[in-house]
């Protein structure tokens, strides 16, 4: 049996420590504002200019202005702030965010991340990933474990456009949660049911 | 100063007169929040092309900037981010726009570097990927490349409110890219929601100092549109 989503973002939250920041990227990763408990006082960041996401808002609390890095409508908690997109990028480069979370086309043994484009078929433009990999502390891939033509995302060596270089700590896909460590993917925990030989990465990867 | 001040305009015709075909444009707003509304009209109406613009989306989900490149006034873009707006990805694909894509933070610093006078600065951003070609490569504690900064004719901004000198306010997370571009562009155009008296806004609250800004006026008919509706309990 594979994880759900919430499953996955739940997996995710259970990395995190106590009183820390993290920046979510779009796609799956915005699932972890709607399900992180406020006890564990994790502020979300959003590169477009917030920092303490709190979730989505009440239909008669819809501000037009607030939204995260994915356009979509967000609520913010006590303590919050506001900010320019340089300042926002200052706390990413700087590197005063403690996790960021970002989905992705392919990741390999390396840590090579790439999720920006498809040469000569889709474009979607890099926003704030290229920085973000080079930012926090530890940057955690979320994604499906295949692609849609039911290949691993998870490679010996990516073949698409990289988003950065040796930059990725840890993967959770639908299968499991790996952490990369020399040149290998280590397998931390696999969803129930699912076999090592399930994943579509060949034995040398794994450790 | 006044109501009377040199800086407030009627309209954001009257504000954009003197643009001019070929000019570089900033134009402030992540997806569709805190978009020039009234600017951008006023550039659907006027008879100016081939426009350098530089904005993190180009408009998004056919509206704002998408309005004036789907008139082909827009030679070149700088962006960030392309997914949810597919008639740029369109036009990219099929050539028929130049497209320069910039990793986000790089963007910002760029434009805020153009404002502050700094001529480059090394970044690891996008070392060792498609966005370091041709770029000078220095390692630090890492690899880095240089990065240029951005700068423009006229940038065009919306902000929550102004006051006549020019001191400005943005509402929540409506204020993004708008500062840095206030401070990079030859001409600031602002318009706002609420045209204050000068002193309404706090000293401690002003988010871009009027020395930035070089026109204002009172928009109208605000669309304010929300991209993705998300709400408790969905």
């Amino acid at each position: 049996m594979t994880w759900s989503k919430e499953q996955m973002a739940d997996k995710v939250i259970s990395l995190f420590d106590k009183d820390t920041s993290v920046n979510l990227g779009i796609g799956l990763p915005t699932l972890i504002a709607e399900r992180i408990p406020q006890e564990s006082r994790v502020m979300i960041h959003s590169e477009n200019g917030v920092l303490g996401v709190e979730g989505r808002p009440d239909e008669k609390n819809v501000s037009p202005t607030l939204i995260n890095a994915g356009k979509e409508t967000i609520a913010v908690g006590k303590g919050a702030s506001y900010f320019d997109s340089a300042l926002s990028f200052g706390m990413i480069r700087g590197g005063h965010l403690d996790y960021c979370v970002l989905g992705g086309m392919e990741v390999d043994v390396e840590g090579n991340l790439a999720n920006w484009m498809i040469p000569g078929k889709k474009v979607t433009g890099m926003g704030g990933a290229m920085d973000l990999v080079h930012g926090a502390k530890t940057i955690i891939v979320m994604m499906t474990h295949f692609n849609k033509n039911g290949s691993p995302k998870m490679l010996k060596r990516c073949g698409l456009p990289l988003t950065g270089l040796n930059v990725v700590d840890l993967v959770v896909t639908d299968r499991g949660l790996f952490s990369i460590k020399e040149n290998r993917f280590k397998v931390m925990e696999l969803a129930p049911d699912v076999s090592k030989e399930s994943l579509g990465i060949s034995g040398e990867l794994l450790s | 100063m006044t109501q009377q001040s040199s800086k407030v305009f009627q309209s954001a015709k009257e504000a954009l007169h003197d643009i001019k075909s070929g000019n570089a444009l900033m134009s402030g707003g992540f997806g569709l929040c805190g978009i020039a509304e009234n600017c951008i009209d006023a550039l659907s109406e006027m008879d100016v092309k081939n426009l350098t613009v530089i904005s993190n989306n180009i408009g998004n989900s056919g509206r704002g900037l998408v309005k004036i490149l789907i008139q082909h006034k827009i030679k070149k873009a700088y962006c960030s981010y392309v997914g949810g707006n597919p008639d740029l990805e369109k036009q990219m694909l099929a050539k028929e726009i130049e497209v320069e894509l910039v990793p986000q933070g790089t963007f910002s610093e760029r434009i805020r570097a153009a404002g502050m006078g700094i001529r480059g600065f090394y970044t690891p951003t996008g070392a060792g990927t498609l966005v370091a070609e041709g770029k000078e490569e220095r390692t630090f504690d890492r690899p880095c490349i240089l990065e240029l900064p951005l700068h423009a004719d006229f940038a065009i901004i919306k902000a929550q409110k102004a006051d006549p000198y020019g001191n400005l306010w943005f509402k929540e997370t409506a204020r993004n890219f708008s500062p840095l571009m206030a401070m990079a562009a030859k001409t600031t155009v602002v318009e706002v929601e609420e045209l204050v008296e000068l002193g309404d806004i706090p000293p401690e609250d002003v988010h871009v100092a009027g020395i930035f800004v070089q026109r204002i006026f009172k928009g109208s008919n605000y669309k304010n549109d929300i991209e993705f509706l998300k709400v408790k309990g969905e």
